[in-house]
């Protein structure tokens, strides 16, 4: 119990009174890391659960973990299978990263170790901006205003970082985690006190500021003069077919071995995190099934529609499903217990509500070709009302019920 | 048909009358933080603006318009010069009109809405709604349409801001940025999450 001791030895210098007094939010933060907490509730009425809002933040945060090693192999993936075929334009590349990838390794796209490397020498540096700007206002909200470095963090800059693009600049991300974090979560007073998704706050700012860099056909691949349109900007331009004719696969969409964000390729690997946060009952199951019946519905009513103009209204659901930030949003945004509606019904509106909107935005709105986003922060904006006419009729039937 | 539905939903949505063109500020953050009142508000806004929006639109192709008054045998006559002048006096007399009605049938909603009822009168949103009106040559039909669906599209905006300051009030906001800057934040972040609709083509 070495740490122990060392924290308990260090702790008088940062409680008040002490030299390091300011620090007391980092010092809480290490030590809340390695143990839990050892306040506990003195007064009669509180509930005993193994599942406090530490453990919550950090499952959710380990769930994403399939998705984010799968995502760096396959930004490696498709960056390799690039260059495999293009050797020039290799050569042609002036990142440093790409000095920095054949230290370790090659370009081999057939190699596991090749496409993991190159993969992380794109994401970790994306993650590790995120973290440390986060960090930053994080630590600096919690030493001035007083209150505690939640684990909240850990989740909000890890969805953040894996619904960037692989070649977005470090700068926009670092300027766009500080808006989410700042205006999206802190102004409002930290950890459950937010009405919006502190990432998708972040990455909405980012979208709309600097619409270049993260949208459009350039950004879904770590090659630097390469275009490869994502799988809804093809159905956009020409239909299914041009999915058939860009050779990708159901299947493959599926196992995500496609041009995206970091985290949001692969509908297979998500589901396996979002399996685990259903079966812990970390993620609303409510919400999850609510998304799911407004996406397919929707999309089953559009393909009954049909147009004459527009290849998107005969896109089937079960495409919606893996192309896009449909999955990822699904399990990892939508569900975010603070800004998703509180109340049981509440959770079946606001997940349909989101389905609903995700295929419309993706469908009739041409400005946008993906939809998840926005849909998500959409319904963020509905939650609070949702939950306020869920309450009153609950109420008017009570009250209904005790009238004889 | 379709076309009204399409006007409708661009009004409701697209064009939002408080997120998208930030009209009708004042009452939007002054009256937000009860959803209920809010509500009422909103269905006040409904109501004034359908009513208006149309009466107005009749008032201008009657009278105000370039050549309107050559019925009465003066083609030449362009009144459109005191436009402003008559919209606001319609829009004032209606909301009287109103303010007696909520009076004698629904005082609890009266004394809700206070000092705020006569104030739409100066809504901005109403306004803006009647010279979208005229700038965009709207029939009378479509100012039906269009005035019912700019009205909602202010009330949606304010029931759902009402609904999240209720949530904000247990939120820790900074002292500095309490109250009235902590709405204004608000307001800009809804209408980042209305910005979904910008660019829908009906």
């Amino acid at each position: 119990m070495g740490v122990r001791k060392f924290l308990d030895g260090i702790e008088h210098h940062f409680e008040k009174g002490g030299r390091y007094e300011k620090w007391y939010a980092l010092y809480e933060a290490a030590d809340t890391f390695f143990y839990r907490p050892a306040s506990v509730t003195r007064t009669t009425a509180h509930v005993r659960d193994g599942l406090d809002l530490k453990r919550m933040m950090i499952t959710v945060w380990l769930c994403t973990f399939p998705a984010m090693f799968f995502g760096m192999w396959n930004i490696g993936y498709q960056a390799n299978s690039i260059y495999a075929v293009n050797p020039d334009l290799l050569a042609a590349q002036t990142d440093w990263r790409i000095a920095l990838i054949s230290l370790f390794a090659g370009f081999n796209p057939g190699s596991l170790w090749d496409n993991f490397i190159h993969g992380a020498a794109y994401f970790l540096p994306i993650y590790l901006v995120t973290f440390v700007v986060g960090g930053f206002w994080e630590v600096l909200f919690a030493s001035v205003r007083k209150h505690e470095v939640n684990e909240g963090f850990f989740v909000t800059s890890v969805l953040f970082a894996l619904i960037c693009p692989p070649s977005i600049p470090l700068w926009q991300v670092a300027l766009g985690i500080s808006f989410g974090v700042v205006v999206g979560k802190e102004v409002f007073g930290g950890t459950g006190k937010n009405f919006l998704n502190p990432a998708l706050t972040g990455r909405a700012f980012l979208f709309f500021a600097y619409p270049a860099q993260i949208s459009g056909d350039a950004v879904w691949t770590a090659v630097d003069g390469f275009t490869g349109a994502t799988p809804l900007g093809l159905v956009a331009a020409g239909g299914m077919e041009a999915i058939a004719a860009s050779g990708l696969s159901w299947m493959d969409a599926f196992v995500g071995t496609l041009h995206g964000s970091v985290g949001e390729v692969s509908t297979l690997a998500i589901l396996i995190g979002g399996a685990v946060l259903l079966l812990t009952k970390i993620a609303a199951w409510r919400i999850v099934a609510g998304v799911m019946l407004g996406m397919v519905g929707m999309s089953l009513l559009l393909n009954l529609i049909g147009s004459d103009t527009n290849p998107m209204f005969a896109m089937p659901w079960y495409w919606h499903l893996v192309v896009g930030g449909f999955a990822f949003g699904m399990i990892f945004m939508a569900t975010d217990p603070v800004s998703a509606s509180m109340t049981s019904t509440g959770k079946w509106v606001f997940g349909a509500l989101i389905g609903i909107m995700v295929v419309l935005i993706r469908v009739v709105n041409p400005a946008f070709p993906e939809g998840m986003m926005l849909a998500i922060l959409l319904a963020n904006l509905c939650a609070p009302l949702i939950d306020h006419f869920v309450v009153a009729a609950n109420i008017k039937r009570r009250l209904a019920r005790n009238v004889q | 048909m379709e076309h009204y539905l399409s006007l409708f939903v661009r009004a409701v949505f697209v064009e939002n009358m408080a997120l998208a063109f930030f009209l009708g500020m004042c009452t939007f953050i002054a009256i937000s933080k009860k959803v209920e009142t809010a509500i009422g508000l909103g269905v006040a806004v409904v109501v004034v603006q359908t009513i208006t929006v149309p009466l107005n639109n009749l008032v201008f192709h009657t009278f105000l318009a370039d050549g309107a008054l050559a019925w009465a045998g003066l083609p030449d006559v362009d009144l459109s010069f005191i436009g402003l002048l008559s919209f606001i006096g319609i829009i004032a007399a209606t909301v009287q009109i109103l303010e007696m009605l909520l009076d004698k049938y629904v005082p609890s909603l009266y004394n809700a809405l206070g000092v705020f009822l006569p104030l739409i009168t100066v809504n901005c949103a109403i306004m803006g709604g009647v010279l979208f009106m005229v700038e965009r040559d709207y029939t009378f039909s479509e100012s039906v349409v269009y005035g019912m669906g700019s009205g909602f599209s202010w009330g949606l905006a304010i029931a759902l801001l009402a609904a999240i300051r209720e949530k904000l009030k247990y939120s820790d906001v900074p002292e500095g940025l309490q109250g009235l800057g902590i709405t204004f934040i608000t307001i800009g972040l809804m209408s980042l999450g209305f910005m979904s609709f910008s660019g829908v083509q009906l």
